[in-house]
């Protein structure tokens, strides 16, 4: 996009001194699943924003309290599942069986098998 | 991704969260109540379609246009409809003037408050338990380390984004724009100055 990119032009001579202006919104892709899975749910009139957010400070000050690493979306997480259970849109035991599942597959079962290689020789 | 979920990861890695964000998706999919392709489009709407460059459009409006600038300060929200923006988290948009005599700076100290329609989603250091404790603490030096030196006589005001009001800072014009059009107005408004961590400056020639 034009606009964008005069943007990041003027940022590269140095005329916005702050910080990182031109990083990435998202560090990991399952940091943007999550916003946008928060986002459609509020869309489609599952839950008001107002209460999500309420339970995002309180994890964001629980996090803040707990001297743990700072993942401003591990927060996002823990309240987004914790409004679905109070909600009883999903509840946080399913949630830990399928997450369990999931971990439970064979390492490399997102990437596409490799031939087998033909046993070494001596 | 490669598998190494049993090599000595702490139990919350990020490698943890992901498949729990997995999880989530799949059962909400499941249950009918999410959409992946609904997903996929928020995400890349708010990755590459809206962002700081709506802002920007607004106000080097209001630096040419002085009854727009007027309606801007009297209603935010209402104002930057007339520009085709709205929603997402801008229902009640204040917009913060600058002037010689005072700065405005945006805070949301309990989360992450932030007018997405106008300036996209919000930076990780915005997020940062750091920037946003001391910045409201102590302003001047939190805007001196992100390069920004006021002058001891300038009035810093902080704004702290609460449940209904998100801010945007009108910044001043630079001096020697005069002959600039707006859109090369805009291109000289970058995010951080609307959130007032930073001023417009004309790009150094040569």
């Amino acid at each position: 996009m034009a606009e964008r990119a005069s943007l990041r032009i003027d940022l590269e001579d140095g005329v916005a001194p702050p910080r990182r202006n031109g990083e990435l919104v998202f560090a990991a892709p399952w940091e943007s699943r999550l916003f946008g899975i928060a986002v459609a749910l509020h869309e489609r009139g599952l839950f008001a924003w107002d209460d999500f957010r309420e339970r995002l400070i309180a994890a964001i000050a629980r996090s803040e309290g707990s001297g743990a690493e700072w993942s401003y979306y591990a927060c996002w997480q823990s309240a987004l599942e914790s409004l679905l259970d109070a909600k009883g849109l999903c509840h946080e035991v399913e949630l830990d069986v399928r997450e369990r599942d999931l971990a439970a597959r064979p390492a490399g079962h997102d990437h596409p098998p490799t031939a087998p290689r033909p046993p070494a020789r001596a | 991704m490669s598998g190494e979920h049993d090599h000595g990861h702490s139990h919350d890695a990020p490698d943890r969260r992901a498949v729990r964000a997995e999880a989530l998706e799949a059962l909400l999919t499941e249950k009918g109540l999410l959409d992946p392709a609904a997903v996929d489009r928020i995400v890349r709407h708010y990755e590459e379609d809206i962002g700081p460059m709506n802002g920007a459009r607004v106000v080097a409006r209001a630096w040419v246009d002085a009854d727009f600038r007027a309606r801007l300060l009297e209603n935010g929200t209402a104002a930057i409809g007339e520009l085709g923006l709205s929603g997402a988290q801008t229902e009640h948009l204040v917009v913060v003037e600058n002037s010689a005599r005072v700065h405005n700076v945006v805070v949301c100290s309990l989360c992450s408050c932030y007018p997405w329609a106008v300036l996209g989603l919000p930076p990780a250091w915005y997020k940062s338990p750091e920037y946003r404790s001391r910045v409201v603490r102590e302003p001047r030096t939190v805007l001196a380390e992100m390069g920004l030196g006021l002058d001891g006589a300038v009035e810093i005001r902080v704004w702290d984004s609460s449940a209904e009001v998100r801010y945007l800072v009108l910044p001043e014009r630079p001096l020697g724009t005069e002959a600039l059009p707006e859109p090369e107005l805009a291109d000289l408004v970058t995010r951080d100055c609307m959130i007032g961590v930073a001023v417009p400056r004309l790009p150094t020639r040569g």
